[in-house]
């Protein structure tokens, strides 16, 4: 069936409604469901583990459209380039050279800062020897980002070997996602940052969606190419980083969230898609973790669930595309 | 721009001559190199014995060359050449450079066969994990094909996406299960490549692997032309379907074996295929003995490291490689990008 | 006009283009001529700063493509490539929209809507407009290209290839609409063509390259000689003329 133009925009909105209404139902079990004793202090609680998964799903869901918008590929993502295996190194790597207590008491947001210029180190690095000449080789990247994963892991394993295993223990406990051991200062940080580059992305949205269509169609319809990519990619590798430092690793969330939003959406177009995006990304995280804690009693194991849905869905994704 | 590939064209003949480089005696060469580092691995350990005492073993000596040195050296390079060659094939089968077991998902697929098998099959033997883990290769590899005839988008990135992407749910699915059941140590261990624990009685069932790979060097013919598609394979009389699942068969077992014998070695099967066809062409049958040896030797040498970096301690043969595996195979990318740019 | 002064380019140490110094006056059709890697398509994308030139410089109107401001250069040269794959999925209207993008920066006018409207039209686009370019056949998709850089609206216009994937009738149909854009648009159109003949019989001037150097340029009719076809293409080319034009005949 062939809609029309004002049929297609029509069918956007209420889809984006529905999404705001499913996410809100979400948020509002989420922080009402089964409270027992005092209600202050039940929402106080789930406030905060719910102000930190909004954060993370504007996070996860920017960095990974960006990312993907940028790089001209839908299968792209900052966690399958690796960025995300890199920061579970250098937890590995710094709680090995200084040990777990140093690590642990060291200042969130030190330690928060040099992950972040780690990362953005990376991810210039990766600019500078993939995005310089040819933009073409799409395959080169991506099997690139996947044996660096690897090999961040494969490092991380080897330090952890070296590392004792009380030491290990507390590492574990860094590296798996949760929000419920999240500091209250590494939040404020972290939203005022994704507030300011979201806010710093909005600027640039027109400029994304001509970018999208390729280097060449966007140079010839007069933007700056380089430029525009250079700052999406600042702002990712930013993102990125507060995503994982805040919760770890969720591999697969912006692989879904981003390709759902645009498959729901049927639109590519960034204003749509964005706010697409972090709602299915926070509905996953609140519905997720509400699913989750009632039905099998667990609270720490999201993050698996999460790569396990996002995988099937994905895969699934990839299958069906061909033949719209 | 057609320029380029004009000119390119025109370049062509010295890198024929580079290809046909690799030629006999550098193979000879190759394989000397490997028997000595292997003799050499041999007197490599905690316990004392030098190649002189090799003359005159006394009673321990003897129990530790027989029992622990030769099963280990033989465990090693069977399991190393066994993945090197699962790769080449299964490179060949799918027709994409980038698949593998490791990239299709095989490995994780052995490792919920494994944690199946200790949870619910009373799998606490090696042959029963092996079982197990080997119908779970089989299924999953299956599965992958399965999945690559529904994919209208066989793009050279995609199909091994597609392959990672299937590991990481079925190794969630591990992981949720295992972390469940207090087994996540349990499955690290098995997971991780490693040959600390290869003693007389306990690799044999490693000889399958053997097995396994004259399989497939005696059908390499086959698997090359149906490794050109299956246009070509029809058109020469070949039964494509049946080939092509029995290459796929050989490449699921002799993962599911390594990986429950030893662990797994992560790049193995991807990085020295890679490396090898790209230095010899793809010709099936005059690749296939020399990647054999390669992941023989590649294997050995990171035990040799595992085994020397902290010394007197071991480190699993798997995350050596995988670094430097991962290492070699960032180079090896950025060198032909290079190249091509 | 579009000046192009000793440009220069190789990649990997091959020389692509050699010293090439070339004018291209404002108006009508120039067709760029050669044979396979004679460095045509660099020679448009350097033209159109889709490529950096080694050494040398060009001009549109003047103005220097290294450094003009992109966006400046969007309003009054348009470029389309032979491969335009895109990764992302959208309707005909949608893709020929973005050619009002230097004009309106993603928001349109009603002015804006016209001009889409009118370029849709000018390539009988009107009923496919809200498909999606995957579901169109190589040859609509190719016009939903051509229609966008159109609808850009610049007085230069270049194409690589235009007529890749169009059957002989959509091919015809193409070069009429082009024409057209120069003559009752009073576009300057610069095409690259592998046909000889196409050039011959739809363009008013025409550049011959080989092995990235410049062979000649001037008028249509001055440069379709079996000498210069010769020297071109490395082969005997017969030229008859029929109907008025003339054709090339390589098969002997």
């Amino acid at each position: 069936m062939v809609l029309t133009a004002p049929q297609r925009a029509g069918r956007r909105r209420r889809t984006l409604a529905v999404l705001a209404v499913l996410t809100l139902a979400a948020v509002a079990a989420f922080l009402t469901v089964d409270v027992t004793g005092s209600w202050d202090y039940a929402l106080q609680q789930r406030g905060r583990r719910l102000a930190a998964m909004a954060v993370v799903a504007v996070a996860v869901a920017v960095s990974t459209v960006l990312f993907q918008t940028v790089t001209n590929n839908r299968v792209l993502t900052p966690e399958i380039m690796g960025f995300d295996r890199l920061f579970v190194l250098v937890q590995t790597v710094a709680v090995f050279l200084l040990g777990a207590s140093t690590v642990t008491t060291t200042d969130p947001r030190l330690r928060f800062a040099v992950e972040v210029v780690v990362l953005v180190g990376f991810g210039a690095l990766l600019h500078r020897s993939l995005f310089g000449r040819t933009e073409r080789d799409v395959h080169v990247l991506v099997l690139l980002g996947v044996v660096l994963g690897s090999t961040f892991t494969s490092l991380t394993l080897l330090v952890s070997r070296l590392i004792d295993p009380n030491e290990f223990l507390t590492l574990q406990d860094l590296l798996f996602a949760s929000f419920t051991s999240v500091d209250r200062q590494m939040l404020a940080l972290s939203a005022v940052l994704v507030v300011l580059l979201t806010a710093g992305v909005w600027r640039l949205l027109p400029h994304l969606d001509v970018v999208a269509l390729g280097r060449d169609t966007a140079v010839g319809l007069g933007v700056e190419h380089r430029r525009v990519v250079d700052r999406a990619l600042l702002a990712v590798a930013v993102l990125v980083a507060v995503a994982t430092a805040l919760v770890g690793p969720i591999t697969f969330l912006g692989l879904l969230v981003a390709n759902l939003a645009r498959q729901l959406l049927g639109t590519h177009r960034h204003a749509w898609v964005l706010p697409g995006a972090a709602l299915l990304a926070l509905l996953a995280l609140a519905g997720g973790q509400l699913v989750l804690e009632q039905v099998f009693g667990l609270n720490s194991a999201l993050s698996i669930v999460v790569n396990f849905l996002g995988g099937i869905v994905f895969i699934a994704l990839l299958i069906r595309e061909p033949r719209q | 721009m057609t320029t380029t590939t004009d000119r390119r064209d025109g370049a062509a003949p010295p890198r024929v001559r580079r290809r046909r480089g690799v030629q006999r005696w550098h193979v000879t060469a190759a394989l000397a190199a490997l028997v000595l580092a292997a003799a050499a691995s041999l007197f490599v350990g905690v316990g004392d014995l030098t190649p002189a005492d090799v003359l005159d073993l006394d009673e321990a000596q003897a129990r530790v060359l027989w029992a622990s040195r030769v099963p280990r050296l033989l465990a090693i390079l069977l399991a190393g050449s066994a993945m090197a060659v699962a790769g080449l094939v299964m490179m060949h089968l799918t027709r994409n450079r980038f698949v593998s077991p490791q990239t299709a998902g095989t490995t994780e697929w052995v490792g919920l066969g494994i944690v199946v098998a200790t949870l619910w099959a009373g799998g606490t033997s090696v042959f029963g994990k092996m079982v197990v883990g080997v119908v779970f290769a089989l299924v999953g590899t299956a599965l992958f094909v399965w999945l690559l005839q529904r994919l209208v988008l066989t793009d050279v990135v995609v199909v091994p996406l597609v392959g990672i992407l299937l590991g990481g749910v079925v190794s969630a699915a591990t992981t949720f299960l295992a972390y469940r059941h207090d087994l996540l140590q349990t499955v690290d261990v098995w997971m991780n490549g490693d040959f600390s624990g290869v003693l007389a009685g306990r690799y044999e069932l490693l000889w399958l692997v053997l097995a396994a790979t004259v399989v497939a060097y005696l059908w390499a013919d086959r698997f090359s032309v149906a490794g050109m598609g299956e246009g070509f394979a029809v058109n020469l009389g070949l039964p494509y379907t049946r080939v092509v699942m029995l290459g796929l068969a050989i490449a699921s077992v002799v993962t599911a074996v390594v990986v429950v014998s030893v662990g797994s070695i992560p790049f193995l099967g991807l990085v020295v295929p890679n490396l090898v066809t790209l230095a010899m062409g793809d010709n099936l049958r005059r690749v296939l003995p020399v990647t054999a040896l390669t992941g023989a030797a590649f294997v050995l040498v990171c035990d040799v490291l595992a085994r020397t970096i902290r010394h007197p301690y071991e480190v699993p043969v798997g995350m050596v490689g995988g670094v430097v595996g991962g290492v070699l195979f960032v180079w090896l990318l950025l060198r032909a990008r290079r190249r091509v740019a | 006009m579009i000046e192009i002064e000793s440009v220069s380019k190789a990649y990997g140490g091959v020389r692509v283009l050699d010293d090439v110094t070339l004018t291209i006056p404002t108006g009508g059709i120039t067709s760029l001529i050669g044979a396979n890697g004679a460095g045509k398509s660099t020679l448009l994308s350097v033209a159109a700063r889709l490529l950096p030139a080694d050494s040398g410089r060009v001009r549109v109107d003047g103005l220097d493509v290294a450094t003009t401001p992109s966006a400046v250069l969007a309003r009054r040269l348009s470029v389309l490539r032979q491969e335009n794959a895109m990764s992302v999925r959208l309707t005909v209207r949608e893709l020929v929209a973005f050619g009002r993008f230097p004009h309106s920066g993603g928001r349109l006018t009603r002015e804006d809507h016209r001009l889409v409207d009118e370029a849709m039209a000018w390539f009988e686009l009107g009923p496919l407009a809200d498909r999606h370019l995957d579901q169109l056949s190589g040859g609509q998709r190719q016009r939903a290209y051509v229609a966008m850089v159109m609808c850009q609206g610049t007085d230069h216009v270049l194409l690589d290839e235009p007529l890749n994937n169009l059957d002989v009738r959509h091919a015809v149909q193409m070069m009429r609409m082009l024409r057209g854009m120069a003559d009752e648009l009073g576009r300057t159109v610069v095409l690259v063509v592998h046909d000889v003949n196409v050039a011959s019989c739809y363009s008013d001037r025409i550049v011959a390259m080989r092995e990235g150097r410049l062979v000649a340029e001037g008028p249509t009719a001055e440069l379709m000689t079996p000498e210069l076809l010769r020297e071109v293409f490395d082969v005997d080319v017969a030229v008859h003329e029929l109907a008025g034009r003339r054709i090339g005949v390589p098969w002997s």
